[in-house]
């Protein structure tokens, strides 16, 4: 354990975490958008800027990926910091000025107008759904192609993602919405990443349960009975119930 | 043939005096780099390859081809040895008289020779001005080493350090040695090299690799591939001495597509250090293995960033990361990782050989030895120059570039490339070294220099500097990509004349932001263009947005062009070259211009010979 200092309260945390982690613990706010617990810190969306304090010396650092070490001062809300935070989310406002996600985080913080060309974009570029595919998912169907203005969250090639399983891990984590998953009669749909897979149906209601790709992959990482995989959660809760009956009224 | 030890060296080396000394043949020294190779050396070479066949000369003359020795002004050019004559902006056609008269005869031919500014003529290249104000120890050698022989190299001294390193010392003593010189990395970062190392070498994990960023990428910047064009080797035994004292046994050279030359050259010289065995299994006799790849960059300037660099060598993107845990700890493939700039791997030879008290008196208080420019923009001798640390700016510009093209006066001079600023006539006694740039808002950088007269708009190169990095940016984090897009619209809409009183503050505020927030230099430093110019040369912004007036009239939309009817002869040269028909007059009679029908090219401007045509 280490102790370290946020805002002039002393904390002792975990070896080998980070500061954000650290005041997160303590309900210390620090915003964060690229930040989510057990992916990588990838430290892109510049939020979660602290001042830090060692051996005297103050620079600003990100706390998302910011090891913590023993005797380091932190502070979350010094006026550099704010200061910093708000033109950072003011540029943001300017991407994507008509994202409700992001006007909420800007009034949050206290910026209500952004004085810079105004675009609509929904994409923010943290990379969560990037890495929440290649990290947890195991799988890359999408990425970044092109860089600095032209960055953009896809498709290899931009073709319909071989590696996808329709999963939706990215629109999930997405902090603003801008992947969404619609869900058709036959088919999947997450038009962002051009990205269309049929769906399975529960052999009993009829009801869509998953992606097939989806399916497949679970059958592949478990050894679990080939039924479970074409019974919608509703028909299995049921299906348990009517054994249950079944089991008492023998007795 | 293996060079198994160190007097087995000395022996070869000898032997390749003697046999120079030995030697009646006259040498012709091609200076044959991508600058010359671009000003038609290769005609050049060309025609003196027939011409010796011509005139039956094989046996009085040799033809020595090399990299960049530095002028590229006058470039192409040769030299003939033993005289050292220098004959200079050749055609292919002066070749037949240079190997009548000053091969075959002894005569010198005037007309070729190096005139300066009184009108005097220069026989040898080392008496010419652009040369003798230079401390030229890196780049001194070029002249006498064709990057594809070896041996060029060893006689002139190479190998000998690693010979003596290997030899003799200890890696720590190398460590001591290279940190008492006070060498500093030659990237743009400064930080001392030996601390490098050290750190490097005490990081636990194995294996370690030691990396060249030959990644250069700032636009007219081309110290590097002056320098891999012309003297790979040294490079390459800088690189054995830093992975002997840090301990690691595998180097690698990241170098840019776009330097086909340099690549070729380095892939000889990687096979010839290999034959020799200065490369692979037991070097110089010692248990010591290294061996360098070179990797070939894919053309992004972000990955001159060091962990960009590192995860371009890896196969992944060319994007930075965090560098709380630095590069010695975990770099490539997260073991400990040296990286270090061309410039600075090619130092390393030069102190063990002169040792660090000699080395260290070169330079300032923070600063030593020399460093490599290159001189580029409205100065009259560009080329890459070498001078001691602590020279001043005004030295550089005026002493050795000879001061401003077509006698324009001087306006600002660009140092550190993109990431550097813009500093005034006031700052030209400034000292040329790290800090004292730093200081005034610019950069060292990796050494681009750019002069620029007073013909040039402060606020279109910030907006060109702004531009090239909003493209240039990976795109990773917000402030960079964001902040650079939004600087690039506030400036465009100034030069367009839509300016605002506010959009100098907005730019100050962008700038303070990515400068805190951005994830690595790259960011951090892009804001250093529009930061400078704001700074120093803030009246010219206010004109643009005040006045609607660009003072050095390069703006297009806050140009007029008129024609003053005192001064005008009516000869109907503009009047014929307007591609709108923007002008009208008789024959003879003064003519006027269409303001609104102009399109502010210029055309009539640069073709009145009676400066009738006003631009304002």
């Amino acid at each position: 354990m280490v102790n370290i200092t946020v805002n002039s309260q002393i904390i002792s945390v975990k070896e080998k975490t980070y500061i954000l982690e650290a005041a997160k613990k303590q309900s210390i706010d620090i915003p964060a958008l690229c930040w989510q617990p057990g992916l990588e810190p990838h430290g892109a969306c510049r939020l979660c800027l602290v001042e830090i304090e060692k051996s005297g010396r103050k620079r600003m650092v990100t706390s998302c990926n910011y090891p913590v070490e023993e005797g380091l001062i932190v502070r979350t809300n010094t006026e550099e910091v704010v200061k910093t935070r708000k033109i950072i989310i003011e540029l943001l406002l300017a991407r994507c000025s008509t994202n409700k996600k992001i006007q909420e985080l800007a009034e949050k913080y206290g910026v209500t107008e952004s004085r810079f060309e105004k675009k609509e974009e929904d994409c923010i570029l943290c990379g969560l759904c990037v890495r929440v595919c290649r990290e947890i998912i195991g799988k890359e169907a999408i990425g970044f192609s092109g860089r600095g203005i032209y960055r953009k969250v896809t498709s290899p090639f931009e073709q319909p993602p071989q590696e996808c399983i329709g999963c939706g891990s990215c629109a999930f984590l997405c902090p603003t919405g801008a992947i969404k998953i619609e869900n058709g009669l036959n088919m999947r749909k997450i038009a962002e990443i051009n990205c269309e897979i049929p769906l399975v149906f529960c052999q009993y209601c009829g009801r869509p349960i998953a992606p097939l790709r989806q399916i497949e992959f679970l059958k592949e990482k478990t050894s679990l009975p080939e039924d479970i995989f074409y019974t919608c959660a509703e028909c299995k809760r049921k299906n348990y119930a009517r054994r249950l009956i079944a089991m008492s009224s023998k007795r | 043939m293996k060079i198994k030890n160190s007097s087995e060296l000395k022996n070869y080396y000898e032997n390749l005096i003697i046999k120079t000394s030995k030697r009646e043949k006259r040498t012709i020294v091609l200076s044959m780099g991508t600058c010359g190779i671009a000003r038609g050396a290769s005609d050049i070479l060309n025609s003196i390859k027939k011409e010796v066949r011509k005139r039956k000369l094989h046996n009085r003359v040799e033809i020595r081809v090399t990299g960049c020795h530095g002028f590229c002004e006058v470039e192409p050019f040769l030299i003939i040895y033993p005289q050292g004559i220098f004959y200079c902006k050749l055609q292919p056609a002066d070749v037949r008289q240079i190997l009548m008269e000053s091969i075959e005869k002894n005569n010198i031919i005037e007309r070729l020779l190096y005139t300066d500014e009184k009108g005097k003529k220069i026989i040898k290249e080392t008496d010419i001005p652009f040369y003798k104000k230079q401390m030229r120890l890196l780049l001194g050698s070029n002249r006498f080493i064709d990057p594809a022989n070896i041996d060029d190299y060893i006689a002139q001294g190479g190998y000998q350090s690693l010979s003596y390193v290997l030899g003799n010392m200890q890696p720590e003593e190398v460590i001591e040695e290279i940190k008492k010189s006070g060498l500093r990395g030659r990237g743009g970062g400064g930080f001392p090299t030996g601390r490098k190392w050290e750190l490097c070498r005490r990081a636990p994990e194995f294996p370690k690799y030691v990396i060249c960023n030959a990644d250069e990428g700032d636009p007219g910047a081309y110290m590097d591939r002056g320098l891999l064009e012309a003297n790979p080797h040294s490079i390459i035994e800088g690189m054995i001495i830093g992975a002997y004292a840090i301990g690691s046994n595998y180097g690698y050279v990241y170098v840019r597509n776009e330097y086909p030359l340099a690549i070729h050259h380095l892939n000889i010289a990687l096979q010839q250090a290999r034959d020799y065995g200065f490369l692979g299994d037991d070097i110089m006799g010692k248990d010591f293995y290294f061996d360098i790849e070179m990797v070939k960059g894919g053309g992004a300037f972000v990955c001159g960033e060091s962990t960009a660099l590192i995860a371009s060598i890896e196969g992944k993107p060319g994007e930075p990361r965090a560098k709380y845990i630095h590069t010695v700890e975990a770099g490539l493939y997260g073991k400990p990782t040296n990286i270090n700039n061309v410039e600075t791997w090619a130092n390393v030879p030069l102190v063990i050989k002169n040792g660090w008290q000699r080395y260290s008196k070169i330079g300032t208080e923070t600063s030593k030895g020399t460093k490599i420019f290159s001189l580029v923009g409205k100065i009259k001798n560009s080329g890459l120059i070498e001078v001691p640390m602590g020279i001043t700016l005004k030295q550089i510009v005026f002493d050795i570039g000879g001061g401003i093209a077509n006698s324009k006066r001087f306006k600002a001079i660009q140092t550190g490339g993109p990431s550097g600023g813009c500093l005034p006539e006031a700052h030209l006694d400034l000292p040329v070294d790290f800090d004292s740039l730093s200081e005034a808002g610019s950069m060292m950088g990796s050494g681009g220099m750019i002069v620029m007269d007073e013909d040039t708009c402060m606020v279109d190169v910030a907006r060109y500097f702004v531009n090239f990095l909003k493209e240039e940016s990976c795109g990773k984090c917000v402030p960079c990509r964001e902040g650079l897009s939004a600087m690039f619209e506030i400036l465009t809409r100034i030069t367009e004349g839509n300016g605002k009183h506010e959009d100098m503050d907005l730019l100050e505020e962008i700038s303070f932001a990515m400068k805190n927030g951005s994830l690595c230099a790259l960011g951090t430093t892009a804001s250093n263009p529009v930061f400078s110019t704001l700074k120093y040369f803030r009246d010219e912004y206010i004109a643009h947005i005040e006045k609607k007036r660009c003072p050095a009239g390069v703006c297009k939309n806050l140009v007029h062009y008129e024609i003053m009817s005192d001064a005008c002869r009516g000869c109907g040269a503009c009047l014929k070259i307007c591609p709108v028909s923007a002008i009208q007059g008789e024959k003879k009679k003064p003519h006027s211009i269409d303001d609104t029908k102009c399109i502010r090219c210029g055309e009539c401007f640069e073709v009145c010979k009676f400066s009738a045509v006003r631009r304002k």
